[in-house]
């Protein structure tokens, strides 16, 4: 039987590995699971847990996605901590329960390793999964590394249970990419975990399901019982912002990590010109801005953290008064002809100002996103910065 | 019990979600409204063995001390009541069509 360390520790795990090792140190009451790939690994890991006794929860093996959903969230609303994690074709059968999760405003907790959704058989990275999940009232956040996988995990579960938020969160992070890479990550003690989220005990309690009173939810709201929910959902998400930030901040006091909040910029503070993108791409980038740097040209790189709900003042801070943007997307937005990250960048023009945006949709299906690859997209960007007529859209992976 | 962090003046939901225990309107729906036909139940006819209480979708079928009422206001006829019961105590009456009894006579 594995003991529980009572020190902090490294361990060389996968991402997936990570995820659960942050979950099971959340001490969720209820795991609802039903494997998928790339996401198997995660239940697997918690199954193992609960078999060797270091994972006290009700486990429930369900028999798919949809299930999966509405077990956490039928738990969640009875006041259990709740874990489940999906992926792809799974993550788009629990689509309906998802509106529900979120509209019963139960904080439930779920990793989505993205891979692409079902059509073009692909078992394979790709960011379409969790883009065609955006307008189901959750807040998603997306990890960068195995380290921030575990940390996010954790944050997660104290931003989705604040009483002033009250939201399902998805925690994203690339399939294959980072589901399978093994490095090392930090893994915190429980006594640390503990005490980070010790503050949510002496919040309000929310509302529960109580066996034997006459409670209900969710089975009416027409009319304006609706809209007021409605706003109520909206303005929750809009706090969820500044609470996230405060919940970044926190957990460094904690655990000594920092990512920025809703955003992590880099290198944009002198930046002409400026690369947003997100997840495990983020790396690469970061190495091609520097090299870049040496060779005189002033790029930044904005990473996001936090793509619902949208980091619209962040992004606007971060990008305004630069000479030419460029957002690398690893999904697309069917009807716009551009990445999805792209569209809602480009929406923010009115705060930014006018100035050339590209968008580069790249490491579809597992094309990996290379360095070659980045730096033509900087040498784009800045060419489009010095007045030289530019591709508004590229898609690298099919040689644009 | 927790409290709206969030409350509008005229607000409905003194809860963040729709959280409700069916006292207030207009969460407790009068979802009768739109019945076509309603049960009539025999009481003479009744063994008294609860298979409509239980099968009820909406839950509308009461328990009382030698019956078991229909709340009229939640029916929507949809017939299951008539259906399961085994000594056919309870029948569907298109809405035009009945006296203007309620399952409870």
């Amino acid at each position: 039987m594995e003991a529980l360390a009572k020190s902090k520790q490294f361990k060389v795990i996968t991402g997936n590995a990570a995820a659960a090792y942050a979950a099971r140190l959340c001490r969720p009451d209820v795991v609802s699971l039903y494997p998928i790939t790339p996401q198997s690994e995660v239940i697997e890991q918690l199954e193992n847990f609960h078999a060797n006794g270091t994972l006290d929860a009700e486990m429930v093996a369900v028999e798919g996605e949809n299930s999966a959903q509405n077990v956490v969230c039928g738990a969640s609303m009875a006041g259990a901590r709740v874990f489940t994690a999906t992926s792809s074709y799974g993550l788009v059968f629990m689509y309906d329960a998802m509106f529900q999760t979120a509209g019963y405003r139960a904080p439930v907790v779920m990793i989505n390793v993205n891979r692409e959704p079902p059509g073009i058989h692909a078992v394979c990275s790709g960011q379409q999964d969790m883009i065609s999940t955006r307008d189901t009232g959750w807040i998603q956040l997306i990890a960068e590394s195995g380290q921030e996988i575990f940390d996010l995990t954790i944050m997660a579960y104290r931003l989705a249970e604040d009483f002033d938020v009250q939201l399902p969160i998805m925690v994203n992070y690339d399939g294959y990419y980072l589901s399978f890479l093994a490095e090392s990550v930090e893994i915190a003690a429980q006594h640390d975990v503990d005490a980070f989220l010790a503050p949510l005990e002496d919040q309000p309690k929310r509302m529960t399901l109580d066996p034997g009173s006459s409670l209900g939810c969710g089975a009416h709201g027409l009319g304006a019982g609706f809209v007021e929910l409605r706003r109520k959902h909206m303005a929750a998400m809009e706090r969820s912002k500044e609470k996230f930030e405060a919940v970044d901040a926190a957990f460094a006091e904690v655990f000594g990590r920092s990512y920025g909040g809703q955003v992590e910029e880099y290198r944009t503070e002198d930046a002409d010109i400026v690369l947003v993108t997100s997840g495990s791409a983020v790396g690469t980038a970061r190495t091609v801005v520097d090299a870049k740097r040496a060779q005189g040209i002033k790029i930044g790189l904005v990473k996001l953290r936090m793509y619902r709900p949208f980091p619209k003042e962040r992004l606007t801070a971060a990008l305004k008064g630069k000479k030419a943007i460029g957002v690398l997307d690893r999904s697309i937005a069917f009807g716009w002809d551009c990445g999805p990250i792209f569209q809602e960048i480009k929406a923010l023009t009115p705060g930014i100002g006018i100035v050339p945006m590209l968008s580069f949709v790249d490491g579809l299906a597992n094309m990996d996103i290379t360095k070659p690859s980045i730096e033509r997209m900087v040498d784009d960007i800045h060419s489009a910065s010095q007045g030289n007529a530019y591709q508004e859209v590229a898609w690298l992976a099919s040689g644009e | 019990m927790a409290v709206n962090n969030d409350k509008k003046p005229g607000g409905i939901f003194a809860t963040e979600a729709a959280w409700c225990d069916g006292s207030k309107e207009p969460l407790c729906l009068p979802t009768g409204t739109w019945r076509t036909t309603r049960p009539i139940l025999n009481q003479e006819k009744c063994v008294y063995c609860g298979l409509c209480y239980l099968y009820c979708p909406p839950q509308c079928i009461g328990v009382a001390e030698d019956h078991f009422p229909i709340d009229l206001e939640f029916c929507k006829g949809c017939g299951i009541c008539a259906k399961e019961c085994p000594t056919k105590a309870i029948v569907m009456v298109p809405e035009g069509d009945a006296d203007g009894s309620t399952g409870e006579k």
